[in-house]
């Protein structure tokens, strides 16, 4: 018998989960510059996510998925793009959103049950796509738009988010194939934090990790610890690159948790225990970035005080411009429902300006 | 010496629409099964191969639901993807992609994204085709807000449809009734000139009886009404050709001139576009109405296998005795 193939998966860490150093860091990561930025980034976005609960809790928000212990996949995979890059986010990726310049008015609007909160204002989002709610049907849309970027020989290169329950879809499946097949100019993340609302990571699939799916598809995938964003923006910006330069596709499995509820409508506590959970938080992304911060010295109490106290003033003023932004005419659910309203909804759109008038 | 325009059956229209949009248009690209070197399984992407390469008519690896969201991902760049689904009884697994991410980007951005993608498939029984080769599940689209759903009857029409499906902005199910790719021949000059969508087509004009139908019906239609003719019953015969969104003006117009209408449709009848239309007609054209609306429609059944699909379609007899029936009201 002889062997035809042999694979490897690869896993990084470079900041364990007490924020130290256990290997040679990649050059990014000595420009402690970087690393506060989106030390900042990450902040911001937990504090945006904490607060989106408590608007919820209070009745002025729908149905939130928060994305509490996922910030520093967010936001390395969302900082690690060009602008000209093209982001096909999953519902729990607002923190790679801000970084693409979608705003946090915007993501409340779309979970305030607002259309307009998918029409990006920024010009560096307007194309990325709104964030898909059938699970892992936009790893498809990614592939598409990376061959429309191959087509026209542009340099540019789509990236899609999915979890760890998202790679037992079909839809997961036919994407990857067809990107290993063109050689498509697309980066797929697994967000793997553990739990597909109730169902945990080992009924969701019998591979030992989700990375080596890309196998399968004749590319590579790798494993890193999402919580560690110098191991995410590594790994993500290698992925990038070998995708702008026509190598075609990458995987990347970021191993994180779920602190929150699958959305507000969800109670964990049902499903897993309260020591996992606690367990948990001892491998939390912001912590272990900020004690690596402050043992090198760039990073102090009053710093975080500052930084604390800016975070809330600016979430309090999206959610200010959110709450009081005007509802939407009724209108507008005719309005770009095809590019010109066909003739046949003309008396229907007059029934509801009637209706909503009476 | 004036050129010759040679006639082409409607397999033949579809090519010559896609090459031309293709020729003028580079954002114009193919994809689907087999749509490459063997150039569809009907042949209806023949040629196009050829004259415009593996670029621009991509054979895609074998999965539905793939064509229909790849063909959202590149629509959302500008790209105006035409993709084919090899059967309609092959496109259930790209519902998702069509119903939750094509027929809603448009809206779902407020216009920022849009969707300009025609989705074509063969459809409609009569070929002795295997078991899921011979559906109209039409209605099952024409029921979801965002989509038109197309389907051409004629060389021509399917010409200059397919055209203006393309040039559409919105995404489109173009639907081709296989039963009727090679039956007749016709002139359909190259010129570019699309059809009006939304509009229904009037192949007949009578003063007695409006019957109504689309795609590959329209033949026994038009048989049942020359035989109508000879029995002196003139009747005005509707191709409704863009089944959504509904050009019901046109088909009231009919009504209300001849007070009696029958629906002829080869799909099931329970909640079918057939029954969409009696329905309007019921709201709009009661009081024109000198008889009851009838439909002729394959059963609420599944659809037989090919031993007793002429059973299950709608004959010229059974067009016949239902206008009859209307006439004798």
């Amino acid at each position: 018998m002889t062997t035809v193939a042999n694979f490897a998966i690869d896993y990084r860490q470079y900041l364990n989960e007490h924020g130290e150093v256990n290997t040679k860091l990649p050059d990014f990561a000595n420009n402690s510059d970087t690393l506060i930025q989106n030390y900042q980034d990450m902040v911001l976005t937990r504090t945006f996510d904490l607060k989106a609960v408590t608007l919820q809790r209070t009745g002025k928000l729908g149905t939130f998925p928060p994305i509490l212990g996922q910030e520093a996949l967010s936001v390395g995979i969302g900082s690690s793009m060009q602008k000209d890059d093209v982001l096909v986010p999953s519902y729990r990726d607002h923190g790679a959103q801000f970084q693409r310049g979608v705003s946090m008015q915007e993501v409340l609007l779309y979970w305030g049950g607002d259309e307009r909160g998918s029409n990006f204002a920024s010009a560096n989002a307007k194309d990325d796509l709104p964030i898909s709610v059938p699970i892992a049907s936009q790893y498809l849309h990614a592939a598409g738009i990376a061959k429309a970027f191959q087509y026209r020989q542009q340099k540019r290169v789509a990236v899609t988010f999915c979890g760890d329950g998202g790679t037992s879809e079909g839809d997961f499946y036919e994407a990857i194939n067809l990107a290993g097949t063109w050689k498509l100019p697309v980066v797929f993340i697994v967000s793997n934090n553990q739990w597909a609302i109730s169902v945990p990571r080992d009924i969701q699939s019998g591979c030992e990790t989700l990375a080596q799916k890309a196998i399968a598809a004749g590319f590579t995938g790798v494993q890193v610890d999402g919580n560690d964003i110098i191991a995410v923006r590594e790994a993500s910006l290698n992925a990038l690159e070998h995708a702008r330069n026509g190598n075609g596709p990458a995987l990347i499995e970021a191993i994180t948790y779920r602190l929150g509820d699958h959305t507000t409508a969800d109670d964990a506590k049902r499903y897993r225990s309260r020591e996992e959970t606690n367990a948990a938080w001892q491998r939390e992304p912001i912590a272990r970035l900020k004690s690596y911060l402050v043992n090198i010295g760039v990073w102090n109490e009053e710093q975080e005080k500052n930084l604390q106290t800016q975070c809330a003033a600016k979430v309090e003023k999206a959610v200010k411009a959110f709450l009081d932004m005007p509802k939407p005419n009724v209108t507008e659910i005719f309005d770009s429902l095809y590019a010109q309203l066909p003739e046949a909804l003309i008396e229907q759109r007059e029934e509801a300006i009637s209706e909503a008038s009476s | 010496m004036p050129e010759i325009t040679p006639e082409i059956t409607l397999v033949e229209a579809i090519p010559q629409a896609l090459a031309y949009e293709m020729q003028h248009d580079k954002d114009v690209v193919v994809l689907g099964e087999d749509v490459g070197a063997n150039g569809g399984v009907f042949r209806a992407t023949a040629g196009l191969h050829e004259r415009f390469g593996s670029e621009r008519v991509m054979d895609t690896p074998l999965a539905e639901s793939m064509i229909g969201g790849m063909s959202v991902g590149m629509a959302t760049q500008g790209m105006k993807p035409v993709a084919e689904f090899q059967f309609m009884g092959f496109i259930y697994p790209a519902v998702n992609q069509i119903v939750c991410h094509a027929a809603r980007m448009r809206n779902r951005t407020r216009g920022r994204l849009s969707c300009p993608i025609v989705y074509r498939a063969p459809y409609g029984g009569g070929i002795h085709a295997p078991e899921h080769h011979s559906e109209s599940t039409e209605a099952m689209f024409a029921h979801i807000p965002g989509l038109r759903v197309v389907i051409p009857s004629s060389p021509a029409r399917a010409y200059g449809l397919l055209l203006a499906a393309i040039r559409n902005p919105d995404p489109v199910i173009f639907l081709e009734p296989k039963r009727i790719y090679r039956l007749v021949k016709q002139e359909v000059p190259d010129n570019g000139e699309a059809l009006p969508l939304d509009k229904c087509f009037v192949l007949r004009e009578g003063s007695d009886i409006t019957l109504v139908t689309w795609g590959a019906m329209t033949h026994e239609t038009q048989q049942a009404a020359d035989q109508l003719a000879h029995q002196g019953i003139q009747a005005d015969i509707i191709d409704v050709a863009t089944v959504k969104p509904l050009d019901i003006d046109t088909i009231l117009n009919s009504v209300e001139k001849t007070g009696r209408c029958v629906i002829i449709q080869e799909a099931a009848r329970t909640c079918s576009v057939g029954a969409e239309i009696a329905a309007q007609i019921g709201e709009k054209a009661f009081d024109y109405l000198q008889a009851p609306l009838r439909r002729v429609s394959g059963y609420d059944t599944v659809m037989p296998y090919y031993k007793l699909e002429k059973q299950y379609m709608p004959s010229v007899k059974r067009i016949l005795n239902a206008a009859h029936e209307l006439m004798e009201y």
